[in-house]
């Protein structure tokens, strides 16, 4: 039982950054940016989220992690919506640049490969009679209601996603096309910044050179199988931050930790995700404009 | 010649050189913002890169030493490029490449006359990259799956896999850490004593002169192009896209699995590969840079991986003599692909300096 508990846990853990990040890709992609760099943004503000929890306390730490996730998603938005630049190749930069990015300031800090949060800097655990949570989980199983609400209960949602669906018509009614993918490329960068401080200021308590181990991408899995529905990216979190736990799991249980090889194990998120993905791909729909640049004819 | 057709030969020529244009450009700034970062630290940019650039192109040995590193990024880059040119977006030459190297190694097992076992081992390595790239092509061709996803997943998958094979299929009986060595027979011999440089940096090139030849000289290298340019006139000339899909993705493993190969087999000391596979890792996404940088064309990849790789063998010596953590690079390189993603560069300056000059005068369009 004790066991399963931890196997709770850690799948509650697992999927946070996930369900965060995929979240936020849910608004951005409604509006018609489609963002391979969560990757990248994750590394990047578990980094400065470490940095800064580190100087200033766990607060701070998550603020810096969310500040880097706007900034860098506002530059991903400047590129691709005023600059009309290519988002894929966008998204790929912003990756390479925070795997340097990273490496480098980790190399400045004389840590070899990585940084470690002290103690007293971590966000202090939730002890629950199921085991101890960090708040963040529970922020992470709110968010995706937020989001829906967002999208189909307010005017700002319609916006976001009438500028998605179909940027003329958006335009010709008086939608600032632009302005409104910007900001919710942004806004939902931002969230994959908090999933990125979460990692590394509440649940590991470190930074390593590849502490986001394609999260970004398994976020990116979970919009795909989730068709746009943030109500679904809480399911989808929980099957792949399942996975994730299992994988995990399975190397700490003591007879199946040593007929298992660990490399094996360590698969089966990934592989879950491709078959999940690929069991579920053509039922999604997306929107017209998702991944092209608006011009003005 | 009359006025009219040396204006029509200049206008081409401009319009052939501005991918250089664009990408200096972005080098430029590339290297600028790196300035800048390493400016705010305390140290001495000038220095720095001046310490770079000796350390990569001040002689033959060290420019044998960019070449090097310029040779798996040439065949990576190729992968990227020959999808990207179909519109498909293929970031899976990391995977597909230690399949490639682990498939060379697996060759060595055999015994075999010097010459055809090389042979061998890169057919090999050929058939290791193709066949982890072609899941994520079946994926795409008959499920839809976005490549990018699936790509991403099986380099994960790989990179586990190739932990588990190199650890206990094809670990070194003395050395716990190694792959069995690859056999004297199937190594490529070294083009220059004393440097890293083998024979292996031909079989590049000669590879991007083969994908040029497909892509612009043979009818489905056009179908492809057209298709990716346009996926609705690719549709219309009646080009089956799972077709497309799969010769582009095979093209491409063979390219990424020539690079893993290769560089086990001809890139000394090691001749193996370690069970950390630090000797491979990062070439495949590297090669996605270089193939932006070059533009995706067989000739700007060449360039664009020499200049890459000097990046990378410049970067030590910078470390050394600048004491700059030589990471640095991988920043200036992300910005430089940043940079790229904008596709008017080039233009966004000419405006800039369009306030001034009657230098420049913009053609409409």
């Amino acid at each position: 039982m004790e066991l399963f508990f931890r196997l709770l846990a850690i799948a509650l853990h697992a999927k946070t950054p996930i369900t965060l990040t995929a979240a936020g890709e849910v608004i951005g992609e409604s509006s018609g940016l489609f963002n391979i760099g969560l990757e990248g943004i994750m590394l990047l503000s578990a980094f400065t989220g470490a940095v800064a929890a580190n100087a200033a306390g766990p607060l701070a730490g998550l603020a810096a992690g969310m500040g880097t996730g706007f900034t860098v998603g506002l530059l991903f938005g400047l590129i691709n919506t005023y600059g009309k630049g290519d988002q894929m190749i966008t998204g790929v930069g912003i990756n390479l640049f925070a795997l340097g990015f990273v490496a480098f300031g980790l190399h400045m800090l004389g840590a070899p490969g990585f940084h470690t949060v002290s103690r007293a800097s971590q966000l202090p655990a939730v002890r629950t009679p199921i085991g101890s949570y960090s708040p963040i989980v529970f922020v992470a199983l709110v968010v995706p209601f937020l989001v829906h609400f967002l999208l189909n209960r307010t005017r700002l949602g319609l916006k976001i996603k009438a500028v998605g669906e179909n940027p003329e018509a958006a335009d010709v009614a008086g939608i600032r096309v632009e302005l409104v993918r910007l900001l919710s490329t942004a806004v939902g960068a931002s969230l994959a910044g908090l999933a990125g401080a979460f990692m590394s200021v509440s649940w590991m308590g470190s930074v390593t050179r590849d502490i986001s181990a394609g999260r970004g991408f398994i976020a990116l899995a979970t919009v795909v199988f989730s068709g746009l529905r943030p109500m679904l990216v809480l399911l989808g979190g929980f099957l792949f931050g399942f996975f994730d736990a299992l994988a995990t799991w399975l190397t700490i249980v003591p007879v199946l930790r040593d007929i298992l090889p660990w490399q094996f194990v360590s698969m089966l998120p990934y592989i879950m995700t491709l078959l999940v993905v690929a069991g579920v791909i053509g039922r999604s729909r997306f929107p017209k404009g998702l991944g092209v640049p608006y011009r003005r004819e | 010649m009359s006025g009219l057709s040396w204006r029509m030969a200049g206008l081409r020529l401009a319009a052939a050189l501005r991918p250089l244009g664009n990408s200096l450009l972005a080098a430029l700034l590339g290297l600028a913002v790196g300035a800048l970062i390493m400016f705010a630290l305390g140290y001495d940019a000038w220095a720095a890169y001046h310490a770079l650039f000796i350390g990569a192109f001040s002689g033959m040995r060290q420019f044998a030493g960019s070449l090097s590193n310029a040779s798996p990024l040439i065949f990576t880059a190729l992968t990227f490029a020959i999808c990207f040119r179909a519109g498909k977006f293929n970031i899976g030459a990391e995977g597909q490449l230690f399949m490639g190297a682990m498939a060379a190694i697996a060759a060595s097992l055999f015994y075999l006359p010097a010459g055809l076992h090389l042979v061998m081992a890169l057919l090999f390595g050929a058939a290791g990259g193709v066949m982890w790239a072609l899941v994520p092509a079946m994926l795409r061709a008959f499920r839809g799956v976005h490549e990018v996803i699936s790509t991403i997943m099986f380099n994960w998958i790989g990179t586990f896999l190739a932990y588990y094979v190199t650890a206990n299929l094809l670990v070194s009986p003395v050395r716990g850490e190694m792959t069995i060595r690859v056999a004297e027979t199937s190594r490529f011999p070294l083009l220059m004593r004393g440097t890293e440089l083998s024979y292996a940096i031909f079989v590049a090139l000669g590879f991007a002169v083969l994908v040029w030849l497909i892509l612009w000289r043979t009818v489905i290298g056009y179908e492809v192009r057209a298709a990716g340019a346009n996926p609705n006139a690719g549709r219309y000339a009646g080009v089956a896209e799972w077709k497309m899909v799969l010769t582009v993705f095979v093209l491409g493993g063979v390219s990424a699995g020539l690079a893993g190969a290769t560089e086990v087999m001809g890139r000394p000391p090691l001749y193996a590969l370690d069970t950390g596979l630090s000797i491979v890792r990062g070439f495949g996404f590297d090669g996605i840079g270089v193939a932006m940088i070059g533009h995706n064309h067989p000739l700007g990849i060449i360039l664009a991986a020499v200049f890459y790789g000097g990046l990378q063998s410049g970067a030590r010596m910078m470390q050394m003599m600048a004491g700059v953590p030589f990471q640095i690079v991988r920043v200036v390189q992300g910005v430089i692909i940043i940079a790229l993603a904008l596709p008017e560069l080039v233009r966004v300056f000419r405006v800039l300096r369009g306030r001034f000059g009657f230098l420049f005068h913009r053609r409409a369009g």
